[in-house]
């Protein structure tokens, strides 16, 4: 089952690669010769240890910062090589999940999902709203709760309208920085249901951060793991056991058990 | 994968088929679908089409509305399709929409609207005074308990608004004297009254402007930088961590800033007229040859120096209420970014007009003093 899996996967395109990425800021190196791939259909889970370089290694990746040296292909395209159109239809190709929801504050739900509907221009306003309206009805959300702001949901009510926000364009590609933090554990298992349903039914290619070892292990097919300013292993969680590294280790000391609990 | 395509085909007796194919989803970036919509138009006003959904690589929800809205809200009874694509239809055909929002003109709207703002404004005023209160609560507490005085909030206040602010407000009240000065030269130069230009700048700087123009320039530049200061902080539950402390939030958020500008705001007004009056002085002398010693000699025997001290009294008044409004506002930001401007703006904004009422009725009451 696991062999087929990880065969399936190898043969599946490339949809990300970061290729021998280093960071520096001044002097502190946070990435030095980093090298990661991500094939469609697949969830990777990005772990490492606070201050590794996490966050900052996806928001290369989204094209928010540039790496000092290295480069990062989405969907085989370099996205701060190519012009300004070409760089929008890329940036639509993939959804992004920020840690705190990001929602634009003056706008309300409705508006928050609706947003890069309409700069499509391509929609008159009852698709739109028949169209939000299925994105609520995706990451489970009620009707009316599109008229509230983002001051007045929930943290959980939040990552979801982030989530519906981010497959607004139904993306082939999902990043989400630290999905299940801030959520109860009964929330955060939910969230990681969704998260795998969607995937199921919309096809996704999902990269996640996190440091909540239960959604490490119910969500990722595969691992990266982010430490001494470079990937030491991208491999499955049961692979990861033969990895000997101390972070490893002692990650793994608490991943087996939930392994073991999970069967 | 390919962009959205359709083919029409027609048979011998005239019935007309529809093949669909390609990605009918937004992710293949060459579709456009309002273009598609217009294409399909004369196809979906006939009812009698076969539709054929086979071919179709992917259907996302954007695609399937856009089907949907062809066929009347409904699945046409003519079609062909996969059982992922019908259970799609389905799923979209069953989403409830909340009900839109009336756009029919009320007439009661313009006094619903009215009445909206005086009630706002009689909120307002409660929650203004009751932070007045809080304030010499505080104050009151601190005669008790003289230890608790946050020196360094205060001193931090004293530089961040007064010291911080010198060089603009010298420079402003130096431009306005010169232009000032200028402009009654001109004039009293038709009546020969060249001498009234002392009295008149000096007791128009003394007794108005020096006052006005330090307290517009600081609600402008201390008075947003607080509200906007107190609402991020409000924003950041930064105000709820100094609470849950122990530390009283009145205490050592708002008083430091009332105390601070409040002190200095006395010495910024001394400051600024001293600069417009010189300005003015430059401004006679050039214009109207009138010496520097003549004029600082001959200021203090037409300007009483009663004027002065009425002129601090405003500035300790201004710098007050300038920044009570200020925090104020600051207390009412919710954590928006909409409201975080909104506020600021009505700050700066209700801080000058809070200024010249309170000018203007100082103005009456004083009007025996001086003159």
């Amino acid at each position: 089952m696991i062999a087929a899996e990880s065969m399936q996967s190898t043969d599946a395109p490339i949809v990300c690669e970061v290729k021998n990425v280093s960071t520096r800021y001044g002097n502190v190196v946070i990435h030095q010769n980093l090298n990661l791939q991500i094939r469609r259909g697949e969830i990777v889970a990005l772990v490492g240890g606070s201050g590794s370089g996490k966050t900052t290694l996806l928001r290369h990746i989204v094209g928010l910062t540039k790496p000092s040296s290295g480069s990062v292909l989405l969907f085989g395209k370099d996205l701060h090589k190519i012009d300004r159109l070409e760089q929008q239809h890329l940036k639509n190709r993939f959804g992004m999940l920020f840690q705190q929801g990001a929602l634009f504050s003056a706008l309300n739900v409705f508006d928050n999902i609706a947003f890069l509907l309409r700069e499509l221009k391509q929609f008159d306003e009852p698709t739109i709203r028949k169209l939000v309206m299925h994105k609520l009805a995706l990451v489970e959300l009620e009707p009316q709760h599109a008229t509230l702001l983002p001051a007045e949901l929930s943290g959980g009510m939040v990552k979801r309208v982030g989530l519906a926000r981010a497959l607004a364009l139904e993306p082939e590609m999902l990043m989400l920085d630290e999905p299940t933090s801030g959520l109860d554990p009964d929330r955060s298992h939910k969230f990681v249901e969704l998260i795998k349903q969607l995937k199921q039914s919309l096809g996704l290619t999902v990269l996640f951060v996190t440091h909540d070892l239960d959604t490490l292990v119910s969500l990722a097919d595969r691992v990266a793991v982010l430490a001494d300013k470079k990937i030491i292993a991208a491999c499955s969680l049961h692979e990861l056991a033969a990895v000997e590294h101390p972070f490893v280790v002692n990650f793994f000391h608490g991943v087996g058990r939930r392994l073991e609990k999970v069967g | 994968m390919g962009a959205a395509s359709f083919n029409i085909d027609q048979d011998a007796q005239g019935r007309r088929s529809i093949q669909l194919a390609g990605q009918w989803s937004l992710r293949a970036i060459e579709n456009d679908f309002a273009e598609l919509k217009t294409s399909l138009a004369p196809v979906f006003s006939d009812p009698f089409v076969q539709w054929n959904l086979n071919n179709i690589e992917q259907l996302d929800a954007a695609g399937a509305l856009i089907l949907l809205q062809g066929w009347g809200d409904k699945v046409s009874p003519h079609v062909v399709l996969k059982s992922e694509h019908a259970e799609l239809f389905a799923l979209l055909l069953k989403l409830s929409l909340p009900q839109p929002k009336k756009s029919r003109f009320d007439w009661g709207y313009p006094l619903e609207i009215l009445g909206l703002r005086v009630l706002s404004f009689v909120q307002h005023l409660k929650e203004f005074i009751q932070l007045a209160g809080l304030l010499l609560l505080e104050i009151a507490y601190l005669i008790k308990r003289p230890q608790d005085f946050p020196w360094r909030e205060f001193s931090a206040n004293v530089y961040k608004s007064g010291v911080t602010a010198l060089p603009v407000t010298a420079l402003l009240g130096f431009m306005i004297g010169v232009a000032m000065a200028f402009l009654m030269a001109r004039q009293l130069r038709v009546f020969g009254a060249d001498i009234f230009i002392v009295n008149i700048l000096g007791l128009a700087v003394i007794r108005e402007l020096g006052p006005v123009l330090m307290a517009v320039l600081v609600a402008g530049r201390s008075g947003s930088a607080m509200t906007a200061q107190i609402g991020v902080m409000r924003v950041t539950e930064e105000i709820d961590a100094l609470t849950t402390m122990g530390i009283s939030r009145i205490l050592r958020v708002i008083l430091p800033k009332v105390l601070g500008l409040t002190f200095i705001a006395p010495f910024l007004v001394l400051w600024t007229s001293f600069w417009a009056i010189s300005g003015g002085a430059l401004s006679a002398n050039l214009e109207l040859g009138i010496s520097f010693r003549f004029f600082f000699d001959y200021l203090p025997s037409v300007v009483l120096p009663v004027n002065l001290t009425l002129s601090l009294i405003k500035g300790v008044l201004f710098g007050f209420v300038v920044t009570l409004v200020a925090c104020h506002f600051g207390l009412r930001i919710k954590p928006n970014t909409e409201s975080l401007s909104a506020s600021t703006t009505s700050s700066v904004v209700t801080s000058i007009v809070s200024v010249i009422l309170v000018d203007a009725w100082f103005a009456i009451a004083t009007r025996g003093i001086g003159v």
